[in-house]
C-alpha cells in the first residue's frame, strides 16, 4: 500500500490536473498535484528507512502485462535499496520543484498544464525505478522521454524549443533502439526478461557466444554494451548527448527535476540495476569507464566558455554524469549511486538558484548581461553559493568534513584510481586522471558563473536591475532544503553508501563486500585497494620517505594521501583562476576581449561544443531528407510509378489507339480488358499445369 | 448461446440486406420525401452496424478462446464440386471480425456531417463494404474467401470515385490496377489447387481447412502458389515496392473510407498472409522469408523516410501505414510465437491508431478543406482538445510503451531478432524514423505560431468528434496496458498453426 501510493500518487495528481477544468482555475490543480508529490516524497523517506536500514525489500505484481512464449513481463514494484535511493532522490526534488513552480511560473498562462505534466514526468520515472523486469523499465524509459519532450517544448510558440524537444526525443530514441536490442539479446539468452531471472543466469551464461550484425561476440559482452547506449541517451553521454543542453529550452523547474536530478540519471540506474550482468562484462565495463571520463572531460571543456547560465549548468551536468559512469565502469556501483544521490540535491539546487536569478532579471539567461546582483537576491546568492561549494567538492580529506560533492566525487576518483593502480585497467587509469582535470574544469566554471552573476558590476539594462527583486517564498524554500542537502547529504549517507554500514544498507542490490575496513568495497576494488596498500607499503620499507613527501604518498584508507588531496587541489586552483580572471580582472575584461578578436580557433571551438552538432547536422539530418526526397521523387514517383501504373497507363493508350474501336475513352476499360485476358491466360495455364 | 443458428452469415449478412432494403425504398421514396430519407439513412446504417457490433461482441462471448478449432462452423453445398458454403472463425480471424464491426459505427458516425452529397448511396456502400470484409474473415472456403475478397473492392473503388477529392480518378485507377493484377494471379492459383485437391485427395475441394491440413504440394509449386498468393497479399498490405497507390488512395478518400481502407483492408494482406502462405505453403514460406524480411525492412526504413518529406498530412500517415505494416509481414514470417503474436497484435493496434489519425485529419480537413501541412500551425491554440488527442495518437503511432502501437512492434522485433539480429536491428531503425516524422507532423500543425489567418477562429472538436475518438484512444490504451486481451484469443490458433508448421516443415 505504501508503495502503490508512492508511485501513483503523481498519477492520481496528473490525471487531476490534465483533466481539470478552466472554470475550476489553476489552484486546485496546482494544489493536489503539489500536496500529492510532497505526500509521495515523505513516503519515500519512510520507504528508504524500511528499505535500507529496516531490510524489507519488497517485490509487488500489479497486473501480467505481457505474455506470450516466455515473454513475461508483469506491472510490478520491485522495491530495494537502489529502489528506495532513486524514490526519494525522485520525489524529493520532483515536490520540491512542484512547490517552486508556483513562484517561477506564476505569470504563466497554462499551468494546470505545466503541472500535469511534471506530475507525468514523475510517474514515469517511478515506473521506470520500480521495475522488475526490463520491459516495464522501457515504458517508464520511454515515458520520461515523453514527458521531457512536452517539458521542453512547453513554450510550444517558440520554434527553438520544438526543435529541440524533438532533437531530445530522438536522440533518446536511438539510445532507446540500442536498449531495446540489448532487451532482445536478453531475451534471446535468458528466455526471460525479468531481474531475477536473468541476473541469477547471467555466470551460467557468460561464455555463451552470439552472431550479431556478422560479429561473433561474447553474449554477455553484447547485453552490457547495448544496454549501454540506451544509457548513452539517456543520460547525455558523448556521441549521444547533444541534446541536454539543448533541452534547457524549457522551463527551468524542468531542468532542475528531469535535466539534471532524475531522468539523466535513468542511465547511471539502469547500469548500477544490471551490476550482475557488467561485472561480468570487463571489456564493455573499460568502455563505459573511458567513456564516462571522456564525457567528464568534454563537457567541462564545453563549460568552461558558455554564456548562458542555463548551458552552463547543463555541460555540468553532463560532466557529472560522466563522473557517475566512470564510477560505475571501474565498479564502484555504490560510489556511482552516491554521487548519483548528492548530485540530485546539489545540481537541483544550481539550477533552482539559476532559475531564481532568471526569475529576477526577466527572463535574462546570458551571464554577460548580469553582474553584482548579490544584494539584490542575497538568499538565492547564499544558496547558490553552497550548491557550487558542493559540486567543487570542497572539504577536508581524511577529517570527513566537507560539502555533498566533496564525499561522493571523491570516492569516485579514489576507486578509479584503485583499479587503476591495480594495473586491472587502462580505462581506469585514462579515468582518474580525467576526472582531475574535470574537477579543476568544474570549479573554474563554477566559480566563474558565480562571480560573473553575482559580483563585479551590473552589465545589463538598468531598468531591469531596477526592478530586480528576491524570489517569492515558495520559491525559496525549496532552495533552502535543497542547500541543506548539498551541506549534508554527504557527510551523513557517506556511512551507508559507502562506509561501514553499506553492506547492510545495499543488501544485495549493489555488490558491496561486507566488511568494516574498506572505503571503497566493491569485491574487486577492494582486492586492488589492498594490492595497491601491501605494494606501496612494501614500496615504503624500502625508500622510508618523510616529511611532506612522506606525508603524501603515506597510505591512509588504502589510497596515498596526494590522491585524496589532488580533488581539492585542483578545485582551489578552480577558484583561484576563476577569482582572478572574474574579480580581479574583471568579467568586462574578458567580455570585451572576445568581442574584439573574435575569441581565437580554442575559443570557438569549445563556444561551439566542439562543432558535433554542426557534423551531425550537415550528415545525419541532411542525410536523411536527402534520402527521404530520392526515395519519394526518383523511386516512388519516377522508378515505381513510372514503371508500374503510369507506365501501363500509356500502354494501354498506346495499344488502345491502334485498336480505335475499342476506343471508349475510359482508362479503367482497357486495364479490366487486359487483366481479363492475362487472368483467363494464366488460369489456362495453371489448370494445365495442375492437370 | 449459437449453436443452432448461422451467426456468422448473419453478421455477415445484415449489413448488405439493410443496404438492399436502403436501396429500395430509395426507389420507392418520392423526389420531395429525398432529403429526409437521406438523413434517415444514416441513421439506419449507423443502428445497423451498432447491432452487428452487438452481434460480433455476443459471438466473442460466446468463443471458446481455450480452443484452436473453428467455431460456429457454417457448411453447406454451394457451387458444387466440393466448393462449398463455409464459414467459421477461430483465434485469428475473431479478432478481424470484431475489429471491424468496432470501427464501422464509428465511420458511420463521422460520415453522418462530413459527407455533403448522396448519403444513402454511400451508406449502401459502406453497409455493402462491411458485409463483404467480414465475409472474407469469416470465409473458410477457398472460393468464397476470394469473392469476398476481391468484392471489396468494388465499394471501396466507388467510396473513392464518387466521395473522393480532386484526383479521385486517378487514385481510384491504381487502385484498382493494382489489387486487380494481384487477385489475378491469386484466382488463378486458387484454380490449380482446386484441380490438384482433386487429383491428390480424391475429390476437388477448395475448403481452408482441408487444404491446409491435407494437401501436401511438390516444393516448386509450392513456390509458384506462394508467389501467385503473395501478389494479390503486397499488394493488399501493401508491401514495399507495390505500395504507391495506397498515398493516392488515402488522400482522395473519404476520411470514412480511408479509416476502413488503412484500419481494416490493409489487414486482409496480412490475414492471407497467416491464413494461406503460411499453412498451405510451408516450404515455400520457409525458402522465401528472406525476400519477405528484407521487403519489410525496405518497407519500414523507405517509406519512413518518404514519410518525413511528405507535404501532405494524410500522405504522411499513408507512408508511416506502410513502414507499419513492414514490422507487420516481417513480424509473420518469422514464424515464430513472438513474431505471428506480434503481427497480430500490430495488426489490430494498428487499425485503431490509424483509424484515429485518419479521423484526426478528418476533423480539420472537415474546418479547413485542406490537407495541406504549411497550412496549419499553432493549432494548439485554438483546439487544444484536438491537440491532445493528436498527441496521444502521434505517441502510439511512434509506439510509445503503453499505448497498443508499442506491444506489436516490440514483439515482431522480438520474433525478428530470434531469426536475425540484422532484421530486427534494420527494423528497429523505424522506431528512430517514426519519431522523426511524427514529431515532425505534430510540430507543423499544433505547435508553433498561428500563421494562417483562418485558424483564428477555428472550433475545438465537438462533442460528436470527442465521441468517436475518446473510445479509439481508450481502446489503444487498454490493449498497451493488458495486451493479453488480444493474446489470449489468439493464442491456442497461433500456437496450433505454429505447431503444423514445424511439422510440415521438419517432416
Amino acid at each position: 500500500m505504501l508503495y502503490l501510493l508512492i508511485v501513483f500518487a503523481p498519477l492520481a495528481g496528473f490525471i487531476f490536473a490534465g483533466l481539470a477544468n478552466k472554470r475550476m482555475g489553476d489552484t486546485p490543480p496546482m494544489v493536489v498535484t503539489t500536496g500529492l508529490l510532497f505526500l509521495s516524497a515523505t513516503l519515500s523517506w519512510v520507504a528508504l528507512i524500511k528499505v535500507g536500514f529496516g531490510h524489507e525489500p519488497s517485490d509487488l505484481t500489479l497486473l501480467r502485462w505481457m505474455d506470450v512464449g516466455g515473454v513475461q513481463a508483469n506491472w510490478a514494484l520491485k522495491i530495494d535499496t537502489l529502489t528506495a535511493v532513486m524514490l526519494v532522490v525522485i520525489n524529493t526534488v520532483s515536490a520540491l520543484v512542484h512547490l517552486y513552480s508556483w513562484g517561477y511560473m506564476d505569470e504563466d498562462k497554462s499551468k494546470p498544464r505545466f503541472f500535469a505534466y511534471l506530475s507525468l514526468f514523475t510517474f514515469a520515472m517511478l515506473m521506470l525505478v520500480t521495475s522488475d523486469n526490463f520491459v516495464q523499465m522501457f515504458f517508464g524509459w520511454e515515458g520520461v522521454g515523453l514527458a521531457s519532450y512536452l517539458l521542453i517544448g512547453y513554450y510550444f510558440k517558440k520554434p527553438s524549443a520544438n526543435a529541440a524537444a524533438i532533437k531530445a526525443f530522438v536522440t533518446n530514441r536511438v539510445g532507446d533502439v540500442g536498449l531495446a536490442l540489448g532487451v532482445m539479446t536478453i531475451f534471446l539468452i535468458f528466455g526471460s526478461v525479468e531481474f531475477d531471472t536473468v541476473f541469477a543466469a547471467v555466470e551460467a551464461n557468460q561464455d555463451k557466444v552470439v552472431n550479431f550484425l556478422g560479429m561473433q561476440i561474447g553474449a554477455i559482452e553484447l547485453i552490457a554494451f547495448l544496454l549501454f547506449i540506451g544509457a548513452m541517451g539517456k543520460s547525455a553521454q558523448f556521441v549521444l548527448h547533444v541534446w541536454l543542453p539543448d533541452a534547457m529550452e524549457g522551463p527551468t523547474p524542468v531542468s532542475a527535476l528531469i535535466h539534471a536530478a532524475t531522468m539523466v540519471t535513468a542511465g547511471v540506474f539502469l547500469v548500477c540495476r544490471c551490476y550482475p550482468i557488467y561485472e561480468m562484462a570487463p571489456v564493455t565495463s573499460g568502455f563505459i569507464t573511458a567513456m564516462g571520463a571522456f564525457t567528464a572531460f568534454f563537457a567541462a571543456t564545453v563549460g568552461l566558455v558558455q554564456n548562458d547560465i542555463k548551458r552552463v549548468i547543463a555541460y555540468s551536468t553532463c560532466s557529472q554524469l560522466g563522473y557517475m559512469f566512470f564510477a560505475a565502469g571501474v565498479g564502484a556501483y555504490n560510489a556511482a549511486m552516491f554521487h548519483l544521490f548528492t548530485h540530485a540535491f546539489f545540481k537541483a539546487l544550481l539550477f533552482l538558484c539559476a532559475g531564481s536569478v532568471i526569475h529576477a532579471l526577466h527572463h535574462e539567461q546570458d551571464m554577460r548581461k548580469m553582474g553584482g546582483i548579490r544584494k539584490k537576491v542575497p538568499f538565492t546568492y547564499g544558496a547558490m553559493i553552497l550548491g557550487t561549494l558542493a559540486i567543487t567538492g570542497v572539504g577536508i580529506p581524511i577529517l570527513g568534513f566537507g560539502f555533498a560533492g566533496f564525499f561522493s566525487k571523491d570516492a569516485i576518483i579514489e576507486a578509479a584510481y584503485a583499479v587503476g593502480a591495480a594495473g586491472d585497467s587502462s580505462a581506469a587509469v585514462f579515468a582518474f586522471w580525467m576526472g582531475i582535470i574535470a574537477a579543476l574544469f568544474t570549479s573554474f566554471y563554477s566559480w566563474r558563473l558565480i562571480f560573473m552573476t553575482f559580483h563585479g558590476n551590473y552589465r545589463g539594462d538598468q531598468h531591469t536591475f531596477d526592478h530586480a527583486h528576491e524570489s517569492p517564498k515558495n520559491m525559496l524554500v525549496p532552495l533552502g532544503v535543497l542547500s541543506f542537502g548539498a551541506v549534508f547529504a554527504g557527510a551523513f549517507f557517506y556511512k551507508h553508501f559507502m562506509g561501514d554500514n553499506a553492506y547492510g544498507f545495499w543488501n544485495y542490490s549493489l555488490p558491496v563486500e561486507d566488511t568494516h575496513h574498506a572505503q571503497v568495497i566493491p569485491d574487486n576494488l577492494y582486492a586492488a585497494a589492498e594490492t595497491v596498500a601491501s605494494d606501496a607499503g612494501h614500496h615504503g620499507d624500502d625508500h622510508a620517505p618523510s616529511g611532506l613527501f612522506g606525508f603524501l604518498f603515506a597510505k591512509f584508507h588504502g589510497y596515498p594521501v596526494w590522491v585524496l588531496f589532488a580533488p581539492l587541489l585542483v578545485s582551489a586552483m578552480g577558484f583561484v583562476t576563476a577569482w582572478v580572471m572574474y574579480i580581479r580582472q574583471g568579467a568586462e575584461k574578458h567580455i570585451a576581449a572576445v568581442d574584439e578578436s573574435g575569441g581565437g580557433v580554442m575559443y570557438n571551438f569549445l563556444l561551439n561544443k566542439w562543432y558535433v552538432d554542426e557534423i551531425y547536422d550537415a550528415t545525419i539530418v541532411r542525410g536523411a531528407r536527402a534520402l527521404g526526397d530520392v526515395f519519394w521523387k526518383v523511386g516512388d514517383q519516377k522508378i515505381i510509378d513510372g514503371l508500374g501504373p503510369n507506365g501501363f497507363a500509356a500502354m494501354a493508350m498506346g495499344v488502345s489507339k491502334r485498336f480505335s474501336k475499342l476506343q471508349s475513352g475510359k482508362l479503367f476499360h482497357y486495364a479490366f480488358i487486359m487483366l481479363t485476358g492475362i487472368a483467363l491466360i494464366l488460369g489456362f495455364v495453371f489448370s494445365k499445369l495442375g492437370g | 448461446m449459437f449453436s443452432n443458428l448461422p451467426i456468422l452469415s448473419f453478421i455477415t449478412f445484415i449489413p448488405a440486406f439493410v443496404a438492399v432494403l436502403l436501396m429500395v425504398f430509395s426507389r420507392l421514396t418520392a423526389d420531395s420525401g429525398r432529403a429526409q430519407l437521406e438523413k434517415n439513412a444514416s441513421w439506419v446504417a449507423l443502428i445497423t452496424t451498432i447491432f452487428v457490433l452487438f452481434l460480433s461482441v455476443l459471438l466473442l462471448i460466446d468463443f471458446d478462446s481455450s480452443s484452436a478449432a473453428y467455431q460456429f462452423v457454417e457448411d453447406t453445398e454451394w457451387l458444387g464440386g466440393g466448393i462449398n458454403y463455409r464459414m467459421g472463425v477461430d483465434g485469428i480471424s475473431i479478432l478481424f471480425v470484431v475489429l471491424t464491426a468496432v470501427l464501422m459505427p464509428f465511420c458511420i458516425y463521422a460520415s453522418q456531417t462530413s459527407i455533403k452529397k448522396r448519403m444513402l448511396e454511400y451508406m449502401v456502400a459502406f453497409l455493402i463494404l462491411e458485409t463483404f470484409m467480414i465475409g472474407a474473415f469469416v470465409a473458410l472456403d477457398l472460393i468464397l474467401f476470394y469473392v469476398f475478397f476481391e468484392a471489396v473492392l468494388i465499394p471501396m473503388f466507388i467510396i473513392i470515385g464518387v466521395w473522393g477529392g480532386k484526383n479521385r480518378v486517378y487514385a481510384s485507377y491504381k487502385f484498382f490496377l493494382y489489387t486487380l493484377l494481384g487477385s489475378v494471379l491469386l484466382l488463378a492459383a486458387i484454380l490449380w489447387l482446386y484441380n490438384y485437391s482433386g487429383t491428390v485427395l480424391g475429390a476437388p475441394t477448395t475448403s481452408i481447412e482441408t487444404l491446409s491440413r491435407d494437401l501436401k504440394i511438390p516444393g516448386g509449386a509450392q513456390t509458384w502458389l506462394w508467389l501467385a498468393f503473395f501478389a494479390s497479399f503486397a499488394v493488399k498490405m501493401p508491401m514495399w515496392p507495390v505500395h504507391t497507390w495506397l498515398p493516392d488512395a488515402h488522400v482522395e478518400a473519404p476520411t470514412a473510407g480511408s479509416v476502413i481502407l488503412a484500419a481494416i483492408l490493409l489487414k486482409l494482406g496480412g490475414y492471407g498472409f497467416i491464413r494461406f502462405s503460411l499453412p498451405m505453403f510451408p516450404d515455400a514460406s520457409m525458402l522465401l522469408a528472406p525476400l519477405v524480411f528484407w521487403m519489410s525492412i525496405i518497407a519500414v526504413i523507405y517509406t519512413s523516410l518518404v514519410a518525413y518529406r511528405q507535404k501532405d498530412i494524410k500522405k504522411l500517415i499513408a507512408y508511416s501505414s506502410v513502414a507499419h505494416m513492414g514490422f507487420v509481414t516481417m513480424g509473420i514470417f518469422t514464424v515464430n510465437l513472438q513474431g505471428l503474436q506480434g503481427a497480430l497484435f500490430q495488426m489490430i493496434s494498428h487499425g485503431f491508431i490509424s483509424g484515429a489519425l485518419f479521423l484526426l485529419v478528418g476533423v480539420i480537413y472537415d474546418r479547413m478543406h485542406t490537407r495541406e501541412i504549411a497550412a496549419y500551425g499553432g493549432l494548439v491554440k485554438q483546439m487544444p482538445i484536438y491537440a491532445i488527442f493528436f498527441m496521444f495518437f502521434t505517441m502510439a503511432n511512434v509506439g510509445l510503451p503503453g499505448t497498443s502501437g508499442f506491444v506489436g512492434e516490440f514483439w515482431t522485433l522480438l520474433g525478428a531478432f530470434k531469426v536475425n539480429p540484422w532484421i530486427a536491428f534494420g527494423a528497429a531503425l523505424g522506431m528512430i524514423l517514426s519519431a522523426m516524422y511524427a514529431l515532425h507532423l505534430y510540430r507543423e500543425v499544433i505547435f508553433g505560431e498561428v500563421t494562417n489567418d483562418k485558424l483564428n477562429d477555428i472550433q475545438d472538436m465537438t462533442g460528436r468528434e470527442i465521441i468517436i475518438l475518446a473510445p479509439l484512444a481508450l481502446f489503444t490504451l487498454i490493449l498497451g496496458v493488458y495486451p493479453s486481451l488480444v493474446t489470449d484469443i489468439t493464442g491456442p490458433s497461433v500456437e496450433a498453426l505454429l505447431a503444423s508448421f514445424q511439422q510440415a516443415v521438419g517432416g
